[in-house]
């Protein structure tokens, strides 16, 4: 026998004990480096949500969570550990730069942007493919060689911003700006357009394609033959043999679809914002696409509020830089990690509690096979 | 002109090993966590915490030793905490040393700005609070010997104590591993932690064990970074050092001597690359230093993917040991 506890639990409750831990243990350090958690949090949540043109900024980077976000949830299905998030955002947004500077001095704006998209995630979903058809065909392990590829991709557009794809003249390792339009419209703009008033903030159309994404991940994933085969893959390998499944393809179709969702994140920054290649632009956020993934238990309406989390935190963690003397942007970091840490490493911690309330005994999978 | 290029060649070596030291301690530790079957993603982490701990004491106390002692009771510190989540609890192992990397990131940076307000760098320390060089006896009297004195002043002479303690680690590594019980039953743990769990010895145990040493030695290679190398923290000063490490590790297939000699390798490159920047070459032109920096990963890369040798991981790691009754 085997105990689990009600989904409203398992989903609900157990998450939310654990961002409550977090927060407490985060409290508990804001206090000792000297500043009132208390204040620190209310500046957080006016910094997040309630100043003017905050809860853009908030759901632009929850934008960037949610693809990288739902990147890791698609590999963690199918048991593969992809870390590389943020390498294959990198090159996303390398396709898309380099189809825009070719292509923006002869083709009109929105068709350089038509072709972008598809060059942001072809080559995203080629930096998941490599590692993955390195495992399925050579041994290695997604885990480690998408960490190399991080280090390989940045080491790459380090070179290329430091010399080839400078703008000519510059000092600062950035390409030049794209042509004029060639940018993804900000949602501020658009409502402008149509009558109503919207405060500025670099929240784009991007945002609609994340939505969109995580619509598209739970059809495929719960409702298409290849998201049973991707998930059975993660369960069982013999199981997933009886469902039609290729070793090999699956897992090399799995990372192009977790690079491609990661490549994605370079529109937001890239074509939504900065309109230019910058270094760094990925600034972690494949990283934290993991804790969003854990958080939001692979599944695209927990991941949605993991990265309107994560957002807040990012937002509202800019705004306690602005106001308090001894905390920095990176207490975020450390929310983050505190994060990974109880919803990741030490989910198990409070499950026992919890099922000693809620459990509700149902007979294991193990018992039923072992009947025969 | 030649003896010119000799000596070039020589200052090459002797940063070489320079910069491999973090990467020997590193490794080392990583070969003491992972030969038990605790994958360690968190060298990074703890490597930068230590980093901090280490300059931010010899700061304040005004001594290096005092810096080196916290340095590594902090680096032990995450270790349990990855032991616990881990061994204690069965959690994740990668996942758990992602979660000490983003804190180490965060941590240093916001406490090193609340202590001394310096945007996340401690202050400056003078040569009384670092490990400074050691220099042998008639160094500067031997150089004068032709070709071969310059060897034993600069690369021989001249290193300060934590580099000689990166060397030794591997000595002591080898022996400790290959040599003695504990480390039979490290490797025992590390392969079939079953048959360790019947002859009566604690899996746990072990393995606990085994994440304090690799603690002590990332400590060695924090400090080493920012008071014997560096006269500062700085923020990610270890910039992807500990990754490099498990690179050298596993490039090393997870024993003592072969890792040193991946660790010289990529401390070489390091080095090449830091030399070669800018200099025009005879037929080569400019060799982009950003390019020979991607070749620890790439080497890394083709050689768990079996196209030169063979890697064989230790057979039950990031498994956790489930007792069965």
């Amino acid at each position: 026998m085997e105990r689990t506890l009600p989904p409203w639990v398992d989903m609900g409750l157990l998450p939310l004990i654990n961002v409550l831990v977090v927060f407490v243990v985060t409290g508990i350090f804001i206090a000792i480096i000297g500043e009132n958690p208390f204040s620190a949090l209310t500046v957080m949540l006016k910094g997040a949500f309630i100043d003017k043109g905050a809860l853009g900024y908030t759901l632009f980077y929850a934008t960037n969570f949610i693809f990288t976000g739902l990147a890791v949830a698609v590999a963690f299905h199918a048991m593969l550990f992809n870390i590389g998030g943020e390498g294959q955002a990198m090159m996303g947004g390398l396709g898309l730069t380099m189809t825009a500077l070719v292509l923006d001095p002869i083709l009109p704006p929105f068709l350089v942007v038509l072709l972008a998209i598809p060059m942001a995630t072809l080559m995203g979903a080629l930096w998941g493919v490599i590692p993955g058809w390195l495992q399925a065909k050579r041994g290695s392990h997604v885990l480690i060689t998408t960490i190399m590829f991080n280090f390989i991709a940045s080491s790459i557009i380090v070179w290329l911003l430091a010399g080839p794809l400078i703008e000519p003249g510059q000092m600062s390792p950035q390409t030049r700006s794209f042509a004029d339009g060639v940018q993804l419209a900000q949602l501020h703009t658009i409502f402008n357009t149509i009558g109503f008033s919207l405060p500025s903030s670099p929240l784009n159309v991007s945002f609609t394609l994340a939505l969109g994404a995580s619509f598209g991940v739970w059809l495929l994933l719960w409702r298409t033959r290849l998201g049973y085969i991707i998930r059975a893959s993660g369960h069982s390998k013999r199981a997933a043999l009886y469902a039609g499944y290729s070793p090999t393809g699956t897992i090399v179709i799995t990372m192009a679809i977790s690079g491609a969702l990661a490549g994605l994140m370079a529109l937001n920054e890239v074509l939504g914002v900065q309109e230019r290649l910058t270094l760094n632009f990925t600034a972690g956020y494949g990283f934290t696409g993991i804790a969003v993934a854990l958080m939001g238990r692979n599944h695209p309406v927990g991941i949605l509020l993991a990265s309107l989390l994560f957002g807040a935190l990012y937002q509202g963690g800019a705004e306690l830089d602005f106001q308090f003397q001894s905390i920095t942007r990176e207490i975020v970091l450390i929310v983050q990690g505190f994060i990974v840490l109880f919803s990741g490493a030490l989910a198990h911690m409070f499950r026992p509690m919890l099922e000693k309330v809620f459990a509700t005994a149902k007979p294991s999978h193990k018992d039923v096979s072992h009947d025969k | 002109m030649i003896s010119d290029l000799w000596l070039q060649f020589v200052l090459t070596i002797d940063a070489t090993l320079r910069l491999a030291t973090p990467l020997i301690l590193c490794a080392m530790a990583g070969i003491f966590s992972e030969r038990s079957g605790i994958i360690d993603i968190s060298l990074e982490g703890k490597m930068l915490l230590s980093a901090f701990t280490a300059a931010t004491m010899a700061a304040i106390t005004g001594s290096p030793w005092l810096g080196l002692a916290s340095a590594m009771i902090i680096s032990v510190v995450f270790s349990l905490l990855h032991g616990f989540a881990c061994i204690s609890h069965r959690g994740n192992q990668v996942v758990s040393g992602l979660a000490i990397n983003m804190l180490a990131s965060g941590l240093t940076v916001t406490v090193g700005n609340a202590l001394f307000s310096l945007g996340g760098q401690t202050p400056l320390l003078s040569n009384a609070q670092r490990f400074a060089p050691i220099a042998f006896p008639l160094a500067e009297s031997l150089r004068q010997i032709p070709g071969l004195g310059i060897i034993y002043t600069e690369v021989i002479s001249g290193h300060n104590l934590l580099v000689w303690a990166a060397l030794l680690s591997v000595f002591i590594t080898r022996v400790v591993l290959l040599r003695s019980t504990f480390g039979l039953r490290l490797r025992a743990v590390g392969e079939t932690p079953e048959a360790v769990d019947t002859a009566g010895i604690s899996v746990v145990g072990i393995r606990y064990q085994a994440v304090i040493i690799a603690g002590v030695l990332c400590g060695m290679a924090g400090a080493y970074l920012s008071i014997a190398h560096g006269a500062s923290f700085l923020r990610e000063m270890t910039a992807g050092k500990g990754y490099i490490s498990l690179a050298a590790m596993i490039f090393g297939n997870w024993r003592p001597v072969p890792v040193l000699m991946a660790c010289l390798l990529f401390g070489f490159l390091d080095a090449l690359a830091a030399r070669l920047g800018g200099v025009d070459l005879p037929w080569i032109g400019q060799l982009s230093t950003d390019l020979i920096q991607i070749l620890p990963y790439v080497l890394t890369v083709v050689l768990l993917a079996g196209f030169i040798g063979k890697t064989t991981p230790p057979g039950a790691i990031g498994v956790p040991y489930v007792k069965r009754r």
